[in-house]
Order: C-alpha cells, then structure tokens, then sequence
C-alpha cells in the first residue's frame, strides 16, 4: 500500500505496519504532529508516562516480556535527554527498542534553538544506531530500517530523530516489507564445521558445564527449548548468568543456579573446575568472570554469540561460534543426536558427585528470624505464594536484585526483566508497567529497594492512570543495601550518605496515587499481607519492613576468582569478619 | 589525529588475560556508507574504548553508491587489533573492514607539505636533499620554500627531520591512504 501522507502521520502508519500495539511517550513541541497523528487513530495505543526514562524502561520491560521491539515516543532536547538512561540500559542489555524524538525543524538545527539538543549527536555512542531524518522522501524507509536494525543480530536501540518540519511534509509512503539492509547482515547460522568439533569436544569432556546468558532468551522460545534438549541429552550441569534466567528451568536437577559474583557456590566452583565451558549468549562481562586471570583456568571454552565482537573480547576462547543461539543449538542437537556422540558418563557422574559436594553448602541459605522479616525470606515467600500464577517480576538495582536472583525461581523465558549491564536504579516501576501491557491479566511484580522505588516512583501515576495492578514489593531496609554492603566490605563499615532518612510512607504514598497500601514488618504477618497484594484488584505497593544490617551472600569479592567466595556464616550471629577480604586492588574496581 | 591513548591504569585484577603479547601498528581499510556521522561512529567508538588513532585518512571513493573509504592506522596487541576491527563491524553504516597489516604488504602513501625557510647556502642544500627525496617545490618566495613530497610515512619522517636544522617551519600531512597490491580489490 502507498500513499501521499505527511511525516507524521508515516510515523503512525509504520509502527501500525511493523505490528506496533502500544507507545509509551510524552509530548512536547517537537513531536506535537505526531500527537496530532495518533489522535486521529484509535489502533495504537499511547501510554502517557510522566517522565522520558520510565517510557524508555516501560519500553524495554514491553520488549523484554514479549520478544517484540518496544516503542517510545518523546519530544526534542530534554524529551531525548531524559530517555538516555533508559537507551543506554537496553543497549548494555542488548534490548530491542525503538526511539522517535521530535527535532526542532531543519532550519533552526544548530542554532541553539528553543529544547534543541544535538539527539543523533548525544545517542551515538548509546544506541545500535541512529537516524537523523533530512528528507520527507526517507522516512518510511528509515522507519522500518531503524525496526529492522533493532531486532536483528544483537537486539538494541535504535533513535529516529525526526525535525518538526518533516512531520509536516508529506511524501509517498510505502510499507516496506522484509528489509534488505545494506551493510548490516548479521549471521544466524553457525559453521556447521565449528558446531561439528563443539559436538566432538563435548563428548570428550569429563567435567563440562553449560554457562548460558541472555542471548538465548533474545533468540525467541525456540532457543530455550533447544537449549533444554542439548543440556537434557548430554546429561551436562548448567549455569546462567542474571539476564539468562528462566532459559533453562530452576526446578530441573541439572541447574546450578545463577553464577557470579552473587552467584551460588556450586555454579562458580563448577565454573572454575570444568574442563569444557561451553557459553552460550552470555559475554564473559566482570560480573561472571571475577579475577580474569584466575578465571576457569584448567578449561577449553566453546563461545556461541551473535556478535563477533563478544569473542574473545574479555576471554580467549578455544572455539568461536558466530551465529544466533536458535541456529546454532538446533544444529548442535541435530549433529549431537545423528553422530551418536555420548557423553564420558562415568566422568560426569563423579564430576555431578563433585558438584554435588558444593550444593550441600547451600549457598543461598540464610539465617531465619521470626523476629524480623529477613528480606530473603519475604522473597522466598513471594515466589510460593506466587508461583501457580502466571507471573512476571522486574526488579530494582542492588540486594534485592540479587536476592530476587537467588530466591525466586524461573521457569520460562521472558519472566524476568532486571537491569543487568548498566545497572539501572528505577529500572523496575516503568518496566513493569511495560510488561503488564504487553500482559495485560497476568501478575506483574516489580520486586523494589526503597531507594530505588522512588528514582521514578512518578511512574505510579502512569499505572494508575490505565488501571495497571502492577504490584511493588519493597524490600525496605532504609540503606542503599548493596552501597551500605561495599562500604562494609571495604570502606570501614563508614556508611557514608547510604542511610535514607525522611522515607516517604509509602502506603500513604500508594493512597495518594490511588493504590493499595500496605506494610509489613512482623513476619507472621508476611503471607496475609502477600496475599493481601496479589488480591486487589489495584495497582499496588507493599512497604515490607526487613533486616537493615542483613547482606548479600555468597559473594565473590571483587578481584577475587571463583574459588574464593564467601559463604555467609551461618554458625556466627554477628555475621562474618569480611573486612580484610578485598586487598587494595579490589578496592579500584566496582 | 590521535584519540586519547588507553588510560594507564595501574594493573587491574579485571585486566584481561588477552593481550598480553607485543603491540604492533597495523593499517586498517574500512569501507562506510557515506553518510552524515559516520566518521564521528568511526572516531567516538576508538575514543570510547580506549583505542588509539595514529592516523584516519577519509574520502567518499564511489560517488554514485555513495561508498567512503577510511584509512585508520592503528596500535595494539594482535587481540586488540582484533577486537577493533569487530567493533568496526557492527557499526551498522560499515560495509566491510579489512586489516591490510595481516593480508600481506599493502602499499602505504602519504602526502606532505613542508614548509622551510633559509637564505644563501641553506637554499641550495634545501633544494639539493629534496630533488633526493623526489619532493617538488609548489611555492617559492625569496627566503622560504614549501615543497610537496609523497611516500611512505617513514621517508616523509626522514625528511622532515632533514629539514628541520636547516629551518623548518611547519608541516601539513594527509594521514596515510593504503591499498593491497596485486589485481584484486579488498
């Protein structure tokens, strides 16, 4: 279909064409055409947040739940400066987003006009890619361009920077169906040969381990269910990082749990003895590795990503495989299956003797209260009370991230949405609301610091506004845990600036919104009050009162390499002497 | 044209165990739509992960498709040359990158305009060592001369430094242009 239409009323007909049911955006001078474009239409859906960076977040947490690309829509200058965080999120995440900021009209571009800001300049460096549109004539191609880019090889986002007076301009406008890029073609599927010598190297492997990440969850449900099959006929344990979670089923006898440096005993201690690691859409980031020059010593590795650039980058690798994890793991299945390759059985059932060995640490176990509410105890209780529901969570950045991580269990992609890369504090409100449009009946727990939360606790004014039960369940110990936790560690037990006082109360808070309110801080009253929240039919924020001195263990201590954790000490109620176990260069990382 | 060198950080644990091996100066051909920013992706991503710009030469070499060629010489360990070159690829607008260094001798050209003053005998020699060097004067005047001399980056170097007792003034250089030999394209 094509026809004469103006700029703006491209930019509707595209995202309708590319399949586009719901925008979260704001508007202002520079995008007003567009606005007037989407009044006029009842398909697309606008979601109306009350800052750029939640729209970004709502977008990703759209993306994320739903395998789709997120679209946000904000004005020029400080529309577009606001939504960077958020870009750069998806971007460190791999997120497939879509981003239209309004420009001031070509004419006044680099006079320093009125909410000017050089977008395609400042985005550089934090999309895929960018676009700043000149001519009326490219818009459609650019706009389908900048969906094609998103998604393809290693999803991320993409800016289309549109002046207002193009929004004006009219041109034909044709729907552009499969895009035949240029320059950019990523590779999906993998030199057979390399997958061959993957197979062969895995049947002669005595103590391997699958380490998986969030690429497996980018590549589509196919790519958990082949995965499922590969580790399921090689008998192999498997371990993910934070953004893999849910690709391969926690209940399953072979998970290891998440590793790294909140990562359980048994995955790191694997990790570091295997003799074939083979990773999976993961990228080696210093979150996994821990002491680089430490890491995994005494193993051959197989790296299968869809970016080139992944390999080798932090860690030399023994086998390289270029391609999407789909493609690659179905051929390694198929080649596993049809060469009647076996794994060394007798080797691997004492390396599961082995790791065995390490789970009975039970890394993950922390010492009750019945006193106090311990916050892994309410997450361990969130997740039972939950889990016959169809749930998604998102989270906030810090201990209760990690402690999300560690206690509630993922049994299916696209169920967790956290900021990983970039580490994004208020991450976890606008993202939830962006999954609980793209689910519009299921649960959509966004599980919160009280430091966090409020980053862009605004966003609940959004979720009021369309009725969105998303559910916000604060972990409130009154620190930035995981900042108080370093200071602990490392700085002398100084808690300098990481004490929130004046807190908001946070069930007025929710009133005020229009939301259910409620607090918890016995832990008899913990369930009822769960219950209390998964049972309204409202928006909901639940402030849950817990241990302020409790940390985050086990824990790999930076620079440190994955035999030299630290347990939590469950023998000792003072806790652990953990002062001295960073040295000097420890204390420069992050 | 140098982009801010790697900070020299003290050893760091997270330090990779990849290259470790010796530096090496390589000269890369990266063939870019010609599209507005493009240079500015090419140049912010060596800034922004600590590569080095010895030299970027870049012009658009097919005017109807529009297709530049970028000419970067560059410094690293092998897996750091490596790792440029992949992040070079995934800049969408870049139809390919070709390390020149590794698919054997490539031919490297500079050109140069150096400008030199002197009077009486220091004219003469001035003259004498750049018909040497096949450098041509492209403007005279009574005390000074500006010749325009072409090679590789080292012969420039060695003439440049020769020019320099006897009264260099200053020097203007285009970065080096590069390209394999033999019949077939990159």
């Amino acid at each position: 279909m094509s026809r004469q239409m103006t700029g703006a009323e491209m930019v509707v007909e595209a995202l309708k064409d590319q399949g586009v049911d719901v925008v979260f955006g704001y508007p202002g001078g520079a995008v007003l055409p567009i606005y007037d474009a989407i009044f006029h239409q009842n398909q697309l859906r606008h979601i109306l947040v009350r800052h750029e960076q939640g729209a970004a977040h709502a977008a990703e947490g759209y993306a994320r739940s739903s395998g789709k690309v997120g679209v946000l829509l904000v004005t020029s200058g400080p529309g577009a400066t606001n939504a960077i965080t958020g870009l750069t999120d998806a971007l460190l995440d791999s997120i497939p987003i879509v981003c239209i900021t309004g420009q001031v009209p070509t004419h006044l571009i680099g006079s320093d006009a009125f909410q000017e800001c050089d977008t395609t300049g400042i985005t550089r460096n934090c999309t895929k890619h960018n676009y700043l549109v000149r001519r009326v004539e490219d818009l459609p191609r650019i706009l389908h361009e900048a969906f094609y880019v998103a998604a393809a090889g290693r999803p991320g986002p993409v800016v289309v920077d549109i002046p207002k007076d193009i929004q004006f301009a009219t041109a034909l406008y044709t729907h552009i169906k499969n895009i035949q890029h240029k320059t950019y073609r990523p590779q999906l599927k993998g030199d057979l040969a390399k997958i061959r010598q993957a197979v062969e190297m895995m049947a002669k492997a005595r103590r391997p381990l699958f380490y998986t990440g969030g690429g497996v969850i980018n590549s589509g449900p196919a790519a958990s269910s082949l995965l499922r099959e590969i580790v399921g006929l090689t008998g192999f344990p498997i371990t993910s990082t934070l953004m893999g979670l849910g690709a391969y089923p926690a209940k399953d006898k072979q998970w290891l749990n998440m590793l790294g440096m909140h990562g359980s005993f048994e995955a790191n201690s694997a990790m570091h003895d295997c003799d074939l690691m083979i990773c999976v859409g993961a990228r080696f980031d210093d979150r996994i590795t821990g002491r680089l020059d430490a890491f995994s010593p005494h193993s051959k590795k197989i790296h299968i990503d869809i970016d080139p650039s992944s390999i080798n980058k932090n860690v030399k690798v023994d086998l390289g495989i270029i391609g999407d994890c789909a493609h690659v793991l179905e051929d390694m299945v198929r080649l596993w299956r049809t060469s009647g390759a076996k794994a060394d059985t007798a080797a691997i059932a004492k390396w599961w003797s082995q790791i065995d060995h390490w789970r009975a640490k039970n890394s993950f176990a922390f010492r009750n209260s019945a006193k106090i509410i311990k916050p892994q105890h309410a997450i361990r209780r969130l997740y039972e009370l939950t889990r016959d529901r169809d749930v998604y969570i998102t989270t906030e950045v810090g201990q209760h991230q990690m402690w999300a991580a560690q206690h509630f269990q993922f049994e299916e992609p696209n169920r967790w949405m956290t900021s990983g890369g970039l580490g994004t504090m208020g991450y976890g409100l606008p993202a939830a609301i962006g999954v609980q449009m793209a689910h519009p009946k299921s649960l959509v727990i966004d599980i919160a610091g009280e430091a966090s939360i409020l980053m862009n606790m605004q966003e609940m004014s959004t979720a009021l506004q369309y009725r969105l039960p998303v559910k916000i369940f604060i972990i409130n110990n009154q620190y930035m845990g995981m900042v108080r936790q370093w200071q602990e560690l490392l700085h002398g037990g100084r808690y300098s600036e990481s004490y929130t006082a004046s807190l908001p109360d946070f069930v007025k808070l929710a009133e005020a919104y229009g939301a259910l309110g409620l607090r918890c801080a016995d832990p008899a009253d913990l369930d009822s009050t769960i219950k209390e929240m998964i049972d309204s039919p409202l928006a909901a924020i639940v402030d849950c009162v817990v241990d302020q001195t409790e940390n985050c263990f086990p824990m790999i201590p930076s620079g440190k390499a994955h035999n030299e954790m630290i347990l939590a000490d469950l023998s000792d109620d003072a806790g652990i002497e953990v002062g001295n176990v960073i040295d000097e260069k420890g204390k420069m990382l992050v | 044209m140098n982009a801010p060198a790697a900070p020299s950080s003290p050893p760091s644990p997270y330090s990779s165990a990849i290259g470790k091996s010796n530096p090496e100066s390589h000269t890369l051909s990266v063939l870019v739509d010609n599209e507005p920013g493009v240079l500015a992706r090419v140049v912010g991503m060596f800034s922004g992960r600590g590569f080095n710009i010895e030299s970027l030469t870049v012009a658009e070499v097919a005017h109807v498709t529009h297709l530049s060629r970028i000419t970067i010489a560059t410094s690293g360990t092998p897996e750091v040359i490596e790792q440029v070159r992949h992040q070079l690829e995934r800049l969408v607008p870049v139809h390919s990158v070709t390390d020149l260094t590794l698919i054997g001798p490539a031919i490297e050209r500079e050109l140069a305009m150096v400008k030199v003053r002197g009077k009486g005998e220091n004219r003469v020699e001035t003259l004498r060592l750049a018909e040497a060097f096949k450098a041509k004067v492209i403007d005279a005047t009574i005390e000074s001369f500006v010749f325009e001399i072409t090679g590789a980056p080292r012969k420039i170097d060695d003439f440049v430094e020769l020019m320099r007792p006897i009264g260099l003034v200053e020097v203007s250089r285009t970065g080096i242009a590069a390209i394999s030999r033999g019949p077939e394209p990159i």
